[in-house]
């Protein structure tokens, strides 16, 4: 039982570490999740901007928020996804993995501008202002500081091997001061400023505002997954150009 | 003092080649000093306004002139080829890199530390400032030297790494100077500064626990180029 298991998993780790395999199985994967991504945040957005009830404070401006908290969540899933793909690549030489993290870093740094530049647009209406300096703003902001460290580290390499494993390692020490920076920070903003500036909490949020939210942020989630299989792809095509395989497909 | 141990071996060669060169150990304090006398210039010279800010400015500086030396934890010995010497030798590579650690701080954030009370007088800072400031500057340069050590090794083949280095070093400093500043606030506020400097000391510990060996496998990926 647990040699098969074993077998099991080696045999699909090895698979999964082979990018020709990746991408051939990618290719058929891709219409049916651009359909789910597609169907999913075409319901969102419609249920959330046209039939969830409004704001009894903020009114319609409020409704940002169907595109706001999905980024915000998913900018900083992006930074742990990097990680992961960074520590396996670094652990267990996976080529793949490697090009996902170098895939996942531009997308996750647009991801957190977007998460930044929405909040600005939601706080005009709501605290009359584009930018306070809170807690989770601040912290949204190192993190877009650490996504473009890793960005401008791997540029900075020659040797792919190198800036891989550079990046690898960056990100990983990133991983463990995020929980760090966002306590400090959290703790400094509590100590200087008191928090007059307060939404409606989400936890707060009524069913019938809270349902279109949760199919926004699993449709965006579909969307990461969709758009970083489309970077990796690339990744891969631009890496493996001169291996037999890519050139078959440029020359069938 | 260490006798012929190779922690001691690099301290002392690299304490040595610093105080020899004299200009390893001068010139950030000499741009600590400048940057920190550009301020006044820029703000106006009212004491009562100098005072609120002097923490926030002290720290800033000393960031930035620890920064500044950063680059050349790592590079000269490349350049020369003992790095791949140091990196060769049979010993644990996270001690050594730990001894060129200890010897940066000992070049670069303490002598800074000394002079940041000089400076913040300049600035006007109330009195109940200087101690937390002196320690949180002595702890607080140690976790710039560990942290940074991470980055420096990451670039050290780099021809231009240097503002590459601050970019990627300095998010991981927000913490220490979140802390390193606020302690000195609620001193001159008269509040109890302790639990700041008790975090900052946290924050220290773990950078030692973990940044030697995040740094040895930095040097060992950076040399490559």
């Amino acid at each position: 039982m647990w040699q098969m298991t074993g077998r099991f998993i080696r045999k699909w780790f090895h698979r999964l570490g082979s990018p020709r395999w990746f991408y051939q199985v990618t290719g058929k994967w891709l219409p049916w999740l651009a359909l789910v991504t597609v169907g999913l945040l075409m319901v969102g957005s419609l249920w959330g901007l046209g039939f969830a009830p409004q704001d009894a404070r903020q009114g319609n401006s409020f409704r940002i928020i169907y595109i706001h908290v999905p980024i915000s969540v998913l900018s900083l899933a992006g930074y742990y996804v990097m990680a992961a793909a960074g520590a396996v690549a670094l652990i267990w030489k996976v080529k793949l993995a490697d090009m996902v993290m170098v895939s996942a870093a531009p997308l996750g740094a647009a991801l957190t501008f977007l998460a930044l530049l929405t909040g600005a647009i939601w706080g005009k209406p709501t605290w009359g202002t584009y930018w306070v300096w809170d807690a989770r703003i601040t912290s949204m902001l190192v993190l877009l500081f650490l996504y473009l460290g890793v960005i401008a580290l791997n540029q900075a390499f020659t040797s792919r091997d190198t800036a891989y494993k550079a990046c690898a390692i960056l990100s990983l020490v990133g991983t463990v001061n995020i929980p760090i920076i966002y306590k400090s920070v959290d703790w400094w903003y509590t100590l200087h400023q008191p928090a007059t500036l307060k939404l409606t909490g989400a936890s707060t949020i009524h069913p019938s505002m809270l349902k279109p939210l949760i199919i926004m942020i699993l449709g965006f989630y579909s969307f990461y997954a969709l758009v970083l299989i489309l970077n990796t792809r690339a990744e891969i095509l631009t890496r493996e150009r001169r291996s037999s395989w890519v050139k078959e497909l440029r020359e069938p | 003092m260490f006798g012929e141990s190779s922690f001691g071996g690099i301290l002392r060669r690299d304490l040595l080649l610093a105080f020899r060169r004299g200009s390893d150990v001068l010139n950030p304090l000499f741009f600590f000093m400048m940057t920190t006398s550009l301020v006044p210039l820029a703000t106006g010279p009212s004491a009562s306004q100098l005072a609120l800010i002097a923490p926030g400015i002290i720290w800033i500086t000393a960031l930035l002139a620890t920064l500044l030396t950063l680059d050349g934890m790592f590079k000269d010995d490349f350049a020369d080829g003992s790095l791949f010497q140091i990196i060769l030798s049979p010993q644990p590579l996270w001690l050594l890199v730990l001894a060129k650690v200890l010897a940066h701080w000992l070049v670069a954030g303490l002598p800074i530390t000394l002079v940041a009370p000089l400076l913040a007088l300049m600035l006007a800072l109330p009195d109940a400032g200087y101690v937390p400031m002196v320690i949180g500057l002595a702890i607080g340069t140690a976790c710039f030297s560990m942290v940074g050590a991470v980055g420096a090794a990451l670039t050290v083949a780099l021809q231009r790494g240097g503002v590459l280095l601050s970019l990627i070093v300095m998010p991981l400093y927000f913490p220490v100077l979140i802390f390193g500043a606020s302690a000195v606030h609620r001193a001159v506020e008269g509040q109890d500064y302790y639990p700041v400097l008790a975090l900052l000391g946290a924050f220290f510990t773990f950078a030692l626990l973990t940044a030697p060996f995040a740094a040895a496998a930095a040097l060992k990926v950076g040399i490559n180029g």
